[in-house]
């Protein structure tokens, strides 16, 4: 086992270089560093142009000017942004804190969720609960998660301000403005709309994989042993169904994590909340090259990561694999 | 309860006569849903064919005079006007319009370069097969806004693709954005499907007799892969009028001056509505799109449940 994992950390690296300078060059040729940094900044020096593309590694031979980057990125020799000569690591690191917040609540809210009525659908295959739940599910998958953003804040944002005199759910940012220090009840609020959004997509995807491994499992000869020793029908869908058919959907929960972020982003945008997302689309409108790269490094980590802990749990959970 | 208790006379009289096809029909007939999607969407179609007539104004007109704009829902604007005083309805039929050309034509272009792929890569295995999955696993991977962005970006500034792309906000290069995304989808699809069929007994029958791997994917693997092949066509399609909404809502669509106004140029302008509360504006754009985007998936849905049993009989 633990060869196996070494394996696949020794992999890990090359993959990581290898997408980090296809990301560098699809980056230069899609958003044109030096331009946009001469737009945003018009009356700049040569020498000062000279100098940005030293620090960013903007050399004509890609190859060259990507080791010059990473030697750069690896010495923490970090390039200010282009508009308003900012420190990136400062900003990265409050959008990754807010966007973590964000992310695992509305994992832990989607999974949770998408579980039980999971659950509750495959306990009657084909009833009525079973069809309601299969069928909101449909619907949730179907929807995009901006739309259900609008017609959220539209109806608890909104309207709900007309009919009741106050807004349930703040609709932007992490806090209202001015406000300082650490309050959770203020957070919370803020936070719940941008939660609803992504968890939806969660809940409604989990719900599907769980009934279906679920019903495979229930199906099974030793679910029948188990009832035909006199165990109680609660014991067996915990012990026995529930424990057999998380394992493959932990397998899959690793792999979800681009569509999580996917959802996050669109989230972000629409509810101004300052995180992973919203630094994505503002830094790329800006074809702002010091603060995309870093968050492309931190995604393209987070992929390999996530998909190495899938490999890792699917091996450990069958032992055939490590063999490969 | 009459009809169910004809339908299974009816069954059971021809039950030796039936092809295949005919059963995977009727499979697809018994799936309630996607026979009213499948109506609704019939219906969206001809409204869509006879905009001219259908709508009541053309897609750049104002309903009235001055003043004009943010009209609610009344008789000379039944969904209302947007914030110069164009109607909502007409500009909603132009908009599907738009969008279902968008869908269907990057759909064919992907489910085609994807079968093709797919097809290869299964039969032949290999080095190929392997870089392939290598290459749609990481872009799969990647959080879906942000290659597509990037992607649109690239293919944007690569001067020698700029025949075929055309513009970068008009509808032939998001057509081609998304077939360039979609073919992934459809390849890992039709691969999976190859992958299983090429250990039947036929294929070794015709292999047996000197049929050429052309000749094999043409004739039998590529046929028998149909279903899924269709289910693929409907996805792609969905994720190609989704995927369009979201780029025009983010302001990177397709320009919505000269006839490309879009479902999503339509929607994203909902964003601004929200806040100053004009609900139509937001309501009727959204919801147009959930009911294209859940025909089309329960389509999909009955397409793989009927194709899906045929392949466990093992026919």
């Amino acid at each position: 086992m633990i060869r196996y994992i070494l394996r696949r950390l020794a992999w890990a690296l090359p993959t990581m270089l290898i997408v980090t300078f296809l990301v560098y060059v699809a980056l230069r040729v899609g958003t044109n560093p030096v331009e946009s940094y001469k737009r945003s900044n018009p009356r700049v020096t040569p020498e000062k142009i000279q100098q940005y593309i030293d620090i960013n590694g903007l050399d004509p031979n890609y190859v060259l000017g990507y080791f010059r980057w990473l030697n750069n990125f690896l010495n923490g020799n970090w390039p200010r942004s282009i508009k308003g000569s900012r420190e990136v690591w400062p900003a990265l690191k409050d959008a990754m804190a807010n966007t973590l917040r964000l992310g695992i609540a509305a994992t832990v809210v989607g999974v949770f969720f998408g579980l039980i009525f999971g659950l509750l659908a495959s306990l009657r295959p084909g009833g009525r609960r079973d069809i309601a739940i299969n069928t909101g599910a449909f619907v949730g998958i179907s929807i995009p998660p901006y739309i259900s953003a609008i017609l959220l804040q539209l109806l608890f944002a909104v309207y709900w301000q007309r009919w009741f005199g106050s807004s349930l759910f703040p609709t932007s940012g992490v806090y209202p403005a001015g406000h300082t220090g650490f309050d959770l009840f203020l957070m919370l609020k803020f936070m719940a709309l941008p939660t609803i959004v992504v968890a939806i997509q969660i809940v409604a995807t989990y719900s599907r994989y769980l009934r279906s491994s679920l019903l495979d499992v229930l199906n099974s000869d030793y679910m029948r042993t188990a009832r035909s020793k006199g165990i109680s029908e609660r014991r067996i869908l915990i012990h026995h169904g529930m424990r057999n058919a998380l394992i493959p959907i932990v397998t899959v929960a690793a792999i979800d994590f681009g569509s999580i972020v996917g959802g996050l982003i669109i989230s972000e945008n629409i509810f101004s909340y300052p995180g992973m997302g919203l630094y994505f689309l503002k830094s790329f409108s800006d074809g702002d090259f010091p603060l995309l790269m870093p968050w492309m490094v931190i995604i393209v980590a987070s992929i390999l990561f996530f998909n190495l802990i899938a490999d890792i749990s699917y091996a450990w959970l069958d032992p055939r694999i490590r063999l490969e | 309860m009459h009809g169910s208790i004809q339908g299974f006379a009816l069954s059971n009289k021809t039950e030796t006569s039936l092809t295949p096809r005919q059963m995977a029909f009727r499979r697809f007939v018994s799936h309630r849903a996607a026979v009213i999607s499948c109506v609704i969407l019939g219906l969206l179609t001809l409204l869509v064919i006879f905009a001219p007539f259908t709508a009541r104004y053309g897609v750049n007109e104002s309903v009235q005079v001055p003043p004009n704009s943010f009209l609610t829902p009344r008789a000379n604007a039944w969904l209302g006007t947007d914030d110069i005083g164009r109607d909502l309805y007409s500009r909603l039929i132009y908009g599907v319009r738009v969008s279902l050309i968008i869908g269907l034509f990057s759909a064919l272009i992907s489910v085609t370069i994807g079968s093709v792929v797919g097809a290869i890569a299964g039969f032949r295995g290999g080095k190929f097969d392997d870089i392939m999955m290598r290459v749609t696993d990481l872009f799969l991977a990647f959080p879906f806004l942000v290659t597509l962005l990037i992607v649109r970006n690239v293919l944007g500034a690569i001067s020698w693709v700029q025949p075929i792309t055309g513009e970068m906000n008009s509808v032939r290069f998001i057509i081609l954005l998304f077939s360039i995304f979609g073919w992934m989808g459809v390849a890992r699809i039709v691969r999976g499907q190859v992958l299983s069929l090429k250990e039947r007994e036929y294929i070794e029958a015709a292999r047996a007799v000197g049929a050429s791997r052309r000749y094999i994917i043409r004739r039998h693997l590529l046929p028998n892969s149909i279903g899924p092949i269709m289910v693929a066509l409907t996805f792609s399609v969905v994720g190609a009028i989704t995927g369009e909404s979201t780029l025009a809502f983010f302001g990177y669509g397709p320009q919505a001056g000269d006839g490309a106004t879009s479902l999503g140029n339509l929607v994203g302008a909902a964003k601004g509505a929200v806040q100053t509360g004009f609900w139509w504006l937001a309501v009727f754009p959204c919801l147009m799109l959930v009911i294209i985007a859940l025909s089309v998936n329960f389509i999909g849905d009955a397409l793989r449940d009927a194709t899906d049993t045929q392949l466990d009989r093992g026919i």
